[in-house]
């Protein structure tokens, strides 16, 4: 990052950059270099098991850490009940995983590491992520459904009491509002993670024009942006949290859909 | 936009190392620990609700007891009042037998007494009278002279007496 010369370029945050097996690591062609991406995978990884083991102690009475564990598997399972009812118990590892890894992915790469040197990667504002993640969840959603309910899963797209002279109309809406799910999951997150990311850097590029162009400017330029960036990253982390939130409630909802048709 | 401009050198590193951790974290953290803390949740639930119900029967239990104490109770009042009661009737009544042979004893004492005193008046009565009618006829021989016979004197006494 330019900082020195008092630019800063917003996206360049996104960029992946190996760090190492760049030319090496070619399977069949396909270039799985270890990136800086991959690199804020495995923290969130590490981090994620870390929080999860510190809660394993399966005490009767838990402790701080424990009941920290316990309320997050107890959100998952809730919500997995009240959306899905008795069926969606089984998808309560598959939903807590999505929903911590996206949660951990983002709270991670808010941390401003940046001042030590370290520069944190959001990889959900990457859309080959959030796509990927979209796509096992709706992966789920067709395999679930159809297993469940052969070929009698396509009255999903017949919401019932339809007349009948509506369905020709109604059907293709509802069939292509259905393929629009994993788009709209995997976009949301990625542009709310990327605006959010942009919009700090755009602001702290002003902090730094500001205060290169003078006391005057980083009075008047300078104090209200560095005040308007901590309030958007409280609203950042609040974002984070949200969006992993919208991200797991959502394919719980289109697994209701799986589980019980209409 | 790196997201866009990167694609084709880095979308099978991104989607490698995605499937890689976050298969690592379904099969590990959301297969291996989730159901254990979620077990231990269930344990601890079943076990407050194990012991609620244990509680419960313990009172239900209490309650009873109280109120089989209770009707034993009401019980052993209401037999204590029978024998007060009873105590109280058989006293009452010892008590009115002593008070009514008393009675007798008084009344019969008292006629006893009331005959005696009626004879003795009585006697004195005739006394009285048999004083009077020797006075009668003494008064009448010295005064006139006349000869009065004693049942005459008598008679007359009487007349005068019960006047």
């Amino acid at each position: 990052m330019a900082a020195e010369e008092g630019k800063v370029d917003p996206m360049h945050q996104f960029t992946v950059e190996p760090l190492f097996g760049t030319q090496g690591w070619e399977i069949a062609g396909y270039n799985l270099a270890f990136t800086n991406s991959a690199m804020w995978m495995l923290v969130t990884v590490i981090a994620l098991t870390v929080f999860m083991v510190g809660g394993m102690k399966r005490e009767l009475v838990p402790g701080r850490w424990q009941m920290a564990v316990e309320s997050f598997t107890g959100f998952i399972d809730n919500m997995l009940e009240a959306n899905v009812g008795k069926e969606g118990r089984k998808y309560v590892p598959y939903i807590f995983s999505l929903f911590m890894f996206i949660l951990f992915g983002n709270l991670l790469g808010l941390l401003p590491l940046g001042v030590l040197g370290i520069h944190p990667f959001t990889f959900t504002s990457h859309f080959t992520i959030t796509g990927v993640l979209a796509i096992i969840s709706f992966s789920i959603v067709l395999i679930v459904g159809f297993w469940k309910h052969g070929l009698h899963f396509f009255s999903l797209f017949v919401p019932h009491g339809t007349p009948l002279p509506m369905v020709p109309i109604i059907a293709p809406i509802e069939f292509i509002s259905f393929m629009v799910r994993p788009f709209s999951l995997a976009l949301r997150l990625f542009v709310a993670m990327m605006a959010g990311h942009v919009l700090l850097k755009v602001l702290s590029s002003f902090v730094i024009g500001g205060i290169n162009a003078g006391a005057g400017f980083a009075a008047l330029v300078s104090v209200p942006s560095f005040a308007l960036m901590i309030g958007i990253s409280a609203l950042e982390i609040l974002v984070a949290g949200i969006q992993a939130y919208v991200f797991a409630l959502l394919t719980s909802l289109y697994i209701n859909d799986a589980e019980h048709l209409h | 936009m790196p997201q866009i401009a990167q694609l084709a050198e880095t979308y099978a590193s991104q989607i490698f190392w995605l499937l890689i951790f976050f298969g690592f974290t379904f099969f590990v953290v959301g297969r291996g620990m989730v159901p254990k803390v979620l077990a231990t949740v269930g344990q601890r639930d079943q076990q407050i609700a194990d012991d609620l119900a244990a509680a419960q029967a313990a009172r239900d239990k209490a309650d009873a007891e109280e109120a089989a104490w209770r009707v034993r109770e009401n019980e052993n009042r209401a037999a204590a009042q029978a024998l007060v009661a009873e105590a109280k009737a058989e006293a009452a009544r010892k008590s009115e037998k002593t008070i009514a042979a008393t009675q007798k004893r008084l009344d019969t004492r008292l006629a006893d007494a009331e005959q005696r005193i009626a004879a003795a008046r009585a006697e004195a009565m005739t006394e009285v009278e048999g004083v009077a009618a020797e006075a009668a006829q003494d008064i009448v021989a010295r005064v006139a002279g006349v000869k009065v016979t004693k049942p005459a004197a008598a008679k007359a006494v009487k007349e005068a007496l019960d006047a």
